[in-house]
């Protein structure tokens, strides 16, 4: 049934072809192009200008400690739910899954009444000096917040389809938590929990709703990368802006690297253990 | 029966770390929300979300959300399709690429497409000899809107696809079916779940995004202005009841979007089974 009439593929292939590199490619390209403007010396000033490095370390630990928070939390509500019954087990998973549905600004907006001067907890914040909005505490609650579902949505679905009979049998047998957890359950997760990851990475590092409204925006206290960029774009440095953005750029390009190797050797793996 | 069932260890230390997180990350501000709301009073939340230039807001962002999760289905199932069906060199390289909006963070995707469709950019300026603007547009947001939820329809209909038996075609195409009636008659009623899915969640993504929108937008009250912007304005001039009000509509519009795709995938599940 192939064969007669193939020109109908080849119009959807070029179409396709074409719609991804106005959509996707050409923005990519732009950056590259008008990061590089005003020649190699702006750019090198540009991205090592204090400010920007400063802004890039926010980045850096925001992600850091989201990423590490999630995965940690994301191990513990996968092995909880799928592992045990317990009540109000479905109720939790709505909670897990309730910032998918909070857009990003919002999500700020609910952090600043739970943690600034009107909430109900600021006697409390302020008698222990707790400060969270317009702080790094603040940054990094927002970006584990917006990328909560991340790394517990990828673990839960592998450990429920594996069954918990090999868990059982080396419980029988006297292993411990540890053992059972490093032996048998890590490494049939492994590549779901790295693509979790790698998702709440890329999300976590390019955040921008919901930290630039708890952030405060100080510069060179509470400016992530992202709400740099826009700052040197409000101030019409464009080149700048560019030059700053090239670097998320060049962290994005390698998550998407990160993530098809990810995916190809999974379906590898996934492949030779099935049998 | 199972012989013996013994409890795997483990049990307090996760479910305790999995209660604290959730408990300080969405039930506490989850709480303080609810607070709020209640201290908002009727007439207060209804004043703010009956003014007309949150109502022009709302409409914008309802509108724009909605044409371009739209314009992604049809781009979506045919990028789906030509990912799945054909294979020609440089595939690979696209199907990677989908994923872009996904890893390219809001703000630098925001000013790239702005500089791409201004009067003077590369694409704007094709469009200016005829008087067409698009940055600083409603068209500039659905540009961006589509953008940002590629990803969500392609996604969601290309795992369908993939696992499609091709016998029903193949029946079909025997008794004498066109290919367009194939594809409207045994192809579309299987990936209509997932395209409704994925319509979904581009739709509750379109109409929260904020950080790629504010730069295209140009934030012309009545004309450009989405709902997340009045939310952060209000919140930079402290109106906090404000703010909350006009965040609960669309709070309630999501968990509404949310609660219709588990509505659709627990049916879907239902009729494989």
């Amino acid at each position: 049934m192939r064969k007669e009439r193939s020109v109908i593929p080849l119009i959807l292939i070029l179409a396709s072809a074409a719609f991804i590199f106005l959509m996707l490619a050409l923005p990519l390209l732009l950056i590259l192009v008008e990061s590089f403007r005003a020649g190699l010396d702006f750019f090198a000033a540009a991205i090592s200008d204090p400010y920007a490095l400063k802004a890039l370390q926010l980045t850096g630990i925001a992600t850091v400690s989201s990423v590490g928070l999630n995965t940690l939390f994301g191990l513990a509500a996968a092995w909880a739910i799928t592992r045990f019954s317990f009540p109000g087990k479905g109720l939790l998973t709505t909670f897990i899954d309730i910032p998918f549905a909070v857009s990003p600004v919002i999500a700020g907006l609910i952090f600043i009444l739970t943690f600034g001067r009107i909430s109900w907890l600021h006697p409390f914040l302020s008698a222990y000096d707790l400060k969270v909005v317009f702080a790094v505490p603040g940054i990094i609650i927002a970006t584990v917040f917006v990328t909560f579902p991340f790394v517990a949505r990828e673990i839960i679905p592998v450990l429920e389809a594996r069954g918990t009979e090999e868990e059982q049998a080396a419980s029988l047998m006297g292993a411990g938590f540890l053992t059972i957890f490093r032996r048998i359950t890590f490494p049939h997760i492994k590549w779901a929990l790295l693509y979790g990851v790698i998702l709440c990475t890329a999300r976590a590092m390019g955040e921008f709703g919901a930290v630039s409204v708890v952030s405060g925006r100080l510069r060179g206290k509470t400016n992530t990368l992202p709400l740099y960029i826009e700052n040197l774009y409000d101030e019409h440095q464009f080149t700048a802006a560019f030059a700053v953005s090239s670097i998320l750029v060049a962290a994005a390009i390698i998550i998407l690297i990160a993530r098809n190797i990810v995916e190809y050797t999974a379906k590898k793996d996934e492949d030779t253990n099935v049998r | 029966m199972h012989a013996v069932k013994r409890p795997l260890p483990g049990f307090g230390l996760s479910l305790g770390l999995t209660m604290s997180f959730v408990s300080l990350i969405v039930l506490i501000p989850m709480f303080t929300l609810v607070l709020m709301t209640c201290s908002l009073g009727w007439d207060g939340f209804w004043r703010t979300v009956s003014d007309a230039r949150v109502l022009a807001g709302y409409r914008i962002s309802f509108a724009c959300a909605f044409t371009a999760a739209l314009i992604n289905c049809f781009f979506g199932v045919m990028l789906a399709w030509v990912f799945t069906r054909y294979r020609f060199p440089g595939r690979r390289i696209l199907d990677g690429l989908i994923e872009l909006p996904f890893a390219l963070p809001t703000a630098v995707a925001g000013i790239a497409l702005t500089a791409l469709y201004t009067d003077k950019g590369w694409l704007g300026a094709l469009f200016a000899p005829f008087g067409i603007k698009i940055a600083y547009t409603p068209y500039g947001i659905v540009i961006t809107l589509v953008f940002i939820t590629l990803p969500f329809i392609v996604r969601s209909v290309q795992p369908v696809l993939e696992q499609l038996d091709k016998t029903y075609e193949e029946a079909g195409y025997i008794l004498g079916a066109s290919k367009i009636t194939i594809f409207r008659r045994i192809i579309m009623p299987e990936l209509m779940p997932a395209l409704l899915t994925g319509f979904g969640l581009a739709f509750a993504r379109a109409l929260g995004e904020y950080g790629s929108v504010i730069f295209i937008a140009g934030n012309m009250p009545f004309k450009t202005e989405i709902a997340p912007l009045l939310i952060v304005s209000k919140l930079e001039q402290f109106q906090y009841g404000q703010a909350t009000a006009v965040a609960l509509v669309m709070l309630a519009v999501s968990f509404i979007i949310m609660f219709a795709i588990n509505l659709i995938q627990t049916k879907a599940a239902g009729f494989t089974r």
